[in-house]
């Protein structure tokens, strides 16, 4: 390996990765760079009082707080999905694991209307919950319905392999020094997997904040109650308030940038923990 | 190695591992307990997957085949699927050669940065689609830098074909690449090097070398690339402008039809998206089945990796 750092054998780096930085510049870089030039044109005190108006704060609150509890509920179900998905045999197996991956595959704005369907008053399942008095459509509970549905397949996804490559002499070596079963998930099991459930759960939380097509629809969009983040740049829009929208965006982009860090110091640990590189 | 590679795809089992587990008495569950997992995660399955899309397809043909098939046929809905097809058309071909292109610096060759290269590749994935979109209004709209430069020229990006393809290339832009670096990390550069030194050119080694050992993968990544390519919404809504008949793709118009109160029209494109959606997946089971071939040479890939 150390030899082909001094001397390469195989050719084109210069041009694959002259052309990699500068199609990735091009597309990604100098325009993301242009949200942040943009939102200088703003003196300090015109982007504070942009990003700390209270509809724009009611937005924060719905986006992270409802990201939070989908991205938890996610790690719940999801770990459970995973479980079955690997310990279990089950008809029908192969075809609910192939379709876990729908939400990465179905456009969020079919997910919109779909997931409104089902939870509108008179929808599939809302028509019973309203006599119990549960709205979801409109509220912040839809807004959670679909960022529960976007967000599963990226739990399940992390969290099964590791399941799977887990070893059973493990469990048979603490089954035989007289754990319970239960011990041996907390204790045995449940270690190994944390790093890569927190990162299904992190990956889960970063996809709902910014998440736009699948809640747009279920929401309802009012102002102070079913908002979301996403929605308000693009109202900005709507209203030619550029440095508007792109101050709310420099706050989105900043969040994103911290979470990719976390997300991959969690991915770190997860390979440090399982001795996968992958 | 790849820590940057936020999520993995290829992950999914194949064949029955679970007799593995169930053979054994110390890895197996007793029965209520597992029925009662199998039984909350099979429900919770049901009701926040399979129904949403049970559902498109009910609403889609609610009013009658008639209507379904008139919403399809439809002057507006037509020109959608062509701008849809134009659109992914461009983004994923021009996002293949990145993808290759990429791949081949990051998993061929040592050099600093590498991964900092890899985590600025993945960078599409945690942006908003809403910011995708923003961005390129910022520098191209008519109040964007490049504005009156390109009002000048009568260039029209922003509200037009171009812009679309814009938001569509940057959204779509890390699926080839993170679907081919881990995979060709895997598998070294021993057999390229013996290519060179064997006399073939690099263009050969490329063409007879590589990629018959990475087509499973670049298919897999095309696929995934195409599905996102034909379904984006957030992004390409910010600067289509919802001119209709002329920059419509087909998730703009679900939500058009859908805003007019046309639930049976706009379900019935959306089924199509749908469609599109299964038949996605369908081929990413094949594909994943076909680059594993079972769990044994899995496996060996595996140990080749570490």
């Amino acid at each position: 390996m150390s030899a082909s750092r001094t001397f390469r054998v195989l050719p084109g780096f210069h041009l694959t990765l002259g052309c990699t930085l500068a199609y990735l510049s091009l597309i990604v870089l100098l325009p993301l760079a242009a949200v942040f030039l943009k939102s200088a044109s703003l003196s300090a005190a015109e982007f504070w009082n942009v990003i700390s108006a209270p509809r724009v704060v009611a937005t924060y609150r719905l986006s992270f707080g409802v990201s939070l509890a989908a991205a938890t509920i996610n790690a719940v179900f999801g770990l459970m999905l995973a479980w079955s998905l690997v310990r279990y045999s089950f008809p029908g197996k192969r075809f609910i694991d192939a379709l876990i991956d729908l939400p990465f595959a179905l456009p969020t704005a079919v997910a919109g209307i779909a997931l409104t369907a089902l939870y509108a008053k008179n929808g599939w399942i809302g028509q019973y919950l309203d006599p119990l008095g549960i709205q979801v459509a409109f509220k912040p509970l839809g807004v959670l319905v679909a960022l529960v549905f976007i967000g599963l397949p990226f739990v399940v996804r992390t969290v099964q392999p590791i399941l799977e490559d887990l070893d059973t002499e493990l469990e048979e070596a603490a089954a035989s020094l007289g754990a319970q079963r239960w011990q041996i998930f907390r204790h045995v099991i449940l270690p190994v997997l944390l790093p890569a459930l927190l990162t299904g759960f992190a990956l889960a939380f970063a996809r709902a904040v910014g998440e736009y097509g699948s809640v747009i629809f279920i929401a309802g969009n009012i102002p102070m109650v079913s908002e979301i983040t996403p929605l308000m740049i693009i109202t900005k829009l709507e209203q030619y308030d550029y440095a508007g929208a792109t101050a709310i965006a420099v706050v989105m982009l900043v969040l994103s940038f911290l979470l990719l860090l976390l997300i991959n110091g969690l991915q770190a640990w997860t390979a440090k923990r399982t001795g996968r590189d992958r | 190695m790849s820590a940057a590679t936020t999520l993995n795809w290829t992950a999914a089992p194949r064949g029955d591992a679970a007799i593995r587990f169930e053979s054994r008495e110390a890895t197996r569950e007793v029965p209520w307990v597992k029925w009662t997992i199998l039984g909350i995660s099979l429900t919770f399955f049901a009701v926040f997957l399979l129904m949403p899309l049970v559902a498109v397809f009910v609403e889609a043909l609610r009013k009658g085949w008639e209507t379904y098939w008139s919403a399809l046929i439809h002057e507006d809905a037509l020109w959608a699927i062509k701008l849809t097809l134009t659109a992914a058309a461009i983004s994923v071909p021009l996002n293949l050669v990145f993808g290759v292109s990429a791949a081949w610096a990051i998993a061929k060759f040592e050099f600093r940065g590498k991964h900092l290269l890899i985590t600025l590749i993945d960078l599409p994935f945690s942006v908003s689609p809403v910011i995708a979109g923003l961005i390129y209004v910022l520098i191209f709209g008519a109040q964007g830098w490049l504005g009156p430069w390109l009002a000048e020229y009568d260039i029209k990006i922003i509200f037009a074909v171009p812009g679309i393809v814009l938001a569509t290339v940057f959204v779509t832009f890390p699926f080839v690449a993170r679907e081919l670096i881990p995979l060709m990390q895997a598998q070294g550069r021993e057999e390229e090097e013996a290519a060179i030194v064997l006399g073939a050119n690099g263009w050969q080694t490329f063409w007879y070398v590589t990629l018959p050992n990475i087509k499973w993968g670049l298919l897999y990544g095309v696929i995934l690339c195409n599905a996102r390519a034909m379904g984006e919404f957030g992004a390409v809504s910010v600067v289509s402008g919802h001119i209709r008949g002329q920059t419509n793709t087909l998730p703009l118009h679900v939500e058009i039809l859908y805003n007019e109160y046309q639930f049976a029209a706009a379900f019935a494109v959306a089924s199509l998206l749908a469609l599109l959606a299964l038949v996605t997946l369908a081929v990413k089971t094949w594909v994943e089945h076909r680059a594993s071939g079972g769990n044994q040479s899995r496996e060996a890939h595996q140990d080749a990796a570490s």
